[in-house]
């Protein structure tokens, strides 16, 4: 190890990005904020950059030579030392976070340089700028994290960068609330989280992923029990944060922050902390079958559920947003079926497509004025042909067509899932459902939003500017050419973090025939798209109009938010309102601090009187006071006393 | 002869007497409007205190209570100096003596 190269100096970078646009900005000029808050993420993805280097044994010169992952670093000081419990902030790089750090800073730089030219006119430059890196900081944290509490602080760091990003135009009542919508939808799962971690403390008595991992590969046979609700706690936690069934309603509200942070945020990075922590403690998992097919369960039914509402959205960023739950479903479906490197595999490929479509759409919203509904775009290609030939990359990934990456890592889940038994074709059925609706409904937006006619005559898209355009192109190289290195050697390079899946019945035979169908199916999702929007495209609205009922039941999202709306939101309000508000709040504690007050002001009215400001009064007090003394002091109390108690108690007859 | 002259005067007449000049003074300040006589009202209580402490200091042949007595009559003599100034002060502020209506402390 070089002395100057430290882990901590991954997060610190943007947070002192962060500091100084937080503090400053609002009085450094622009170009300086620009600056900073470039050099933030570029300084931290260097690091990464010099850490993956510094593995591939290239150690020389100012590249430090780590000889083997994982690389722990704690700080000297004892974070928490009480009695039994000790709990260190400690850092660590192993295979799983080096990958995840590759994508977050990477990702993240492009989108900050995207950001640049997007967000340009707005008035809280320096603020969005701000966020953008304390979001940066708090994603590496939780991606560094040594143990469960490092993670936690993570964790609730990006929740709360979310949510002031989400709220960024706070002056409009719909933001607002998302953000809020969001913050309190992830403290349902964190709740979960926080369980999970004192079950975990009380029964390993550490939150130290590493010793957790030692002590349950030295109890093989420890299975289930309450290892399942450890890991059902984590699970929640996981589908908080990663919008799952059926904590998955604050995402596509969350699209009224700013687009490039629907890219950052909600699509290619913070959203997959969940499957990050799934997989960091996939040992838990191991060691209780029923924990994981229910992971299976909650991926597979995540994904079809959200891909279904995603058909029939009209604003362009909410297809992306169900898309998004969609393929987050995806990587549970692969967690649940123990392939964490297919998982994570998916993860990567789908933050470099993911991205890559959030920002096209974003491109595409800032040509056309801030207009996001799909029906009054159309026949973009020839005023914005870059964003559009960078949109079709994104679509055919996220179709998964080969050779784009999204083929490479939804085969890989796929396959995983079928090699997993009987139930594990049903989840691999549910996948290929899923993947077609994916397919559609991406070319349903392709279609509708660069083919065809113009549907807005009145206005006038023009192309994005470079710095725009060059984290696009990037983002579709990458979306082209992610998912090259192939699912077995990815799956050997993390096998010392997340384990290598061994198929119960696979063969080379099998797999060639699996990603023959997947590509099929994904074909068939375009041909469909193609009659409903190219050939025929009154069809789509046809068959609304005929079916109105189960078209208007997706088109409003099956009710969900309704139903939360009726089922829990105005109960809790109104027992906020009444009980705790009126009754316990006005009522009890009002009723009480009023009854102290008043004592106090009427003991105070009494007492006032005493000073009248007259000279002689007060006189006559003290006088009064010293008379009082001396008769305390003269008179033999000691004698007086029990006398005179006597006296009274003959009067009484005794 | 055993007359009156040829004895000595008793301690507790002393005191007596000492307590006498107190009281007066209590309850002159009480009960008198004019800020003088208030003011010499304190004197009396004062001076009742001198004499109580004079008589100790015969009857137990000690020199402390003598001592404490010119302490007293030195910060009675400072308290005159500024009492006064206040008095005129006030007068001329108020033009009245009357304790009652020196009344600006009051709530």
């Amino acid at each position: 190890m070089n002395a100057y190269f430290h882990l901590r100096l991954i997060p610190l970078a943007p947070f002192a990005g962060f500091l100084i646009n937080g503090i400053l900005g609002r009085r450094l000029p622009k170009w300086l904020v620009t600056t900073v808050a470039l050099i933030a993420p570029l300084a931290a993805f260097g690091l990464v950059l010099i850490a993956v280097l510094g593995c591939f044994g290239m150690g020389k010169g100012f590249i430090p030579a780590i000889a083997s992952l994982p690389l722990t670093e704690t700080c000297p000081l004892a974070w928490i030392d009480s009695g039994a419990l000790h709990i260190d902030f400690s850092f660590v790089l192993d295979q799983l976070s080096l990958v995840m750090l590759l994508v977050v800073t990477g990702v993240g730089f492009l989108i900050h340089v995207y950001s640049v030219g997007y967000m340009s006119d707005d008035e809280g430059y320096a603020r969005y700028f701000s966020f953008l890196n304390l979001f940066l900081f708090f994603m590496t944290v939780l991606v560094l994290a040594g143990n469960a509490l490092v993670m936690f602080v993570g964790w609730e760091g990006v929740g709360l960068a979310s949510y002031l990003l989400i709220g960024f135009y706070f002056q409009k009542k719909s933001a607002a609330d998302a953000g809020k919508k969001a913050f309190i939808v992830n403290r349902i799962g964190d709740f979960g989280f926080l369980i999970g971690m004192f079950l975990l403390l009380a029964n390993f008595g550490t939150l130290t992923f590493a010793a957790i991992g030692e002590k349950l590969t030295a109890n093989p046979g420890w299975q289930g029990g309450v290892l399942t609700i450890i890991a059902l706690c984590l699970l929640l936690g996981a589908a908080g944060k990663s919008a799952q069934l059926p904590l998955y309603i604050w995402l596509p509200d969350a699209m009224e922050g700013p687009t490039p942070v629907s890219a950052l945020i909600h699509a290619a990075t913070m959203v997959t902390a969940g499957v990050y922590m799934i997989a960091r403690t996939h040992i838990l998992f191991d060691h209780s079958p029923f924990a994981l097919s229910v992971v299976a369960i909650v991926g597979a039914a995540t994904a079809l559920f959200a891909a279904t509402i995603g058909v029939v959205q009209h604003d362009i960023k909410r297809v992306l947003a169900y898309s998004t739950i969609s393929q987050l479903g995806y990587m549970f479906l692969g967690c649940g079926v123990a392939a964490y490197s297919a998982a994570i595999f998916h993860l990567m490929t789908h933050a470099f497509f993911k991205a890559l479509l959030f920002l096209a759409a974003g491109s595409v919203i800032h040509a056309m004025g801030g207009e996001q509904d799909l029906c009054k775009m159309g026949g973009l290609w020839k005023k914005l042909p870059v964003t559009f030939a960078v949109t079709t990359v994104g679509v055919l990934a996220i179709a998964g067509i080969f050779p784009f990456a999204g083929f490479f890592s939804k085969d890989a889940i796929l396959y995983a899932a079928y090699t997993q038994g009987a139930n594990g074709r049903v989840l691999w059925f549910v996948g290929l459902v899923t993947a077609l609706l994916t397919s559609f409904y991406m070319f349903r937006l392709w279609y509708k939003a660069f083919l065809g006619e113009s549907r807005s005559p009145d206005v006038h898209p023009h192309e994005s500017p470079l710095s725009m355009m060059v984290p696009l192109v990037i983002l579709a190289a990458l979306s082209i050419c992610g998912g090259w290195i192939g699912m077995g050697r990815f799956g050997a390079f993390l096998a010392p973090s997340t384990g290598l899946k061994a198929a119960e019945s696979g063969s080379a035979h099998l797999e060639v025939i699996l990603s023959i169908t997947a590509v099929a199916v994904a074909l068939l999702g375009w041909l469909v798209a193609d009659r409903f929007y190219r050939q025929r495209p009154g069809r789509a609205a046809q068959m609304a109009a005929n079916n109105p009922g189960s078209y208007e039941l997706v088109l409003n999202k099956y009710y969900v938010d309704e139903l939360y709306g009726y089922t829990v939101v105005k109960p809790l309000l109104g027992f906020s309102k009444y009980l705790l508000g009126w009754f316990v709040d006005t009522a009890l504690l009002g009723g009480g601090a009023w009854l102290l007050g008043g004592t106090a002001t009427f003991a105070g009215a009494l007492l006032q009187r005493w000073q009248s400001g007259n000279i002689r009064s007060y006189a006559a007090w003290l006088a009064a006071g010293a008379a009082a003394a001396l008769l305390f002091i003269v008179v033999p109390w000691s004698t007086v006393w029990p006398a005179s108690l006597n006296l009274i108690w003959k009067i009484a007859g005794h | 002869m055993n007359s009156l002259f040829s004895q000595e005067v008793p301690l507790s007449w002393y005191l007596l007497l000492s307590a006498v000049l107190f009281s007066l003074g209590v309850i002159g300040f009480l009960i008198k409007r004019n800020l003088i006589t208030v003011f010499m009202s304190i004197e009396l209580m004062l001076n009742a205190v001198n004499l109580s402490f004079v008589t100790f200091a015969h009857e137990w042949h000690a020199v402390k209570g003598q001592i404490f007595v010119f302490f007293v009559m030195m910060v009675a003599a400072a308290e005159a100096a500024v009492g006064l100034a206040i008095i005129i002060a006030v007068f001329r502020a108020r033009a009245t003596l009357a304790v009652d209506r020196i009344d600006l402390m009051k709530l």
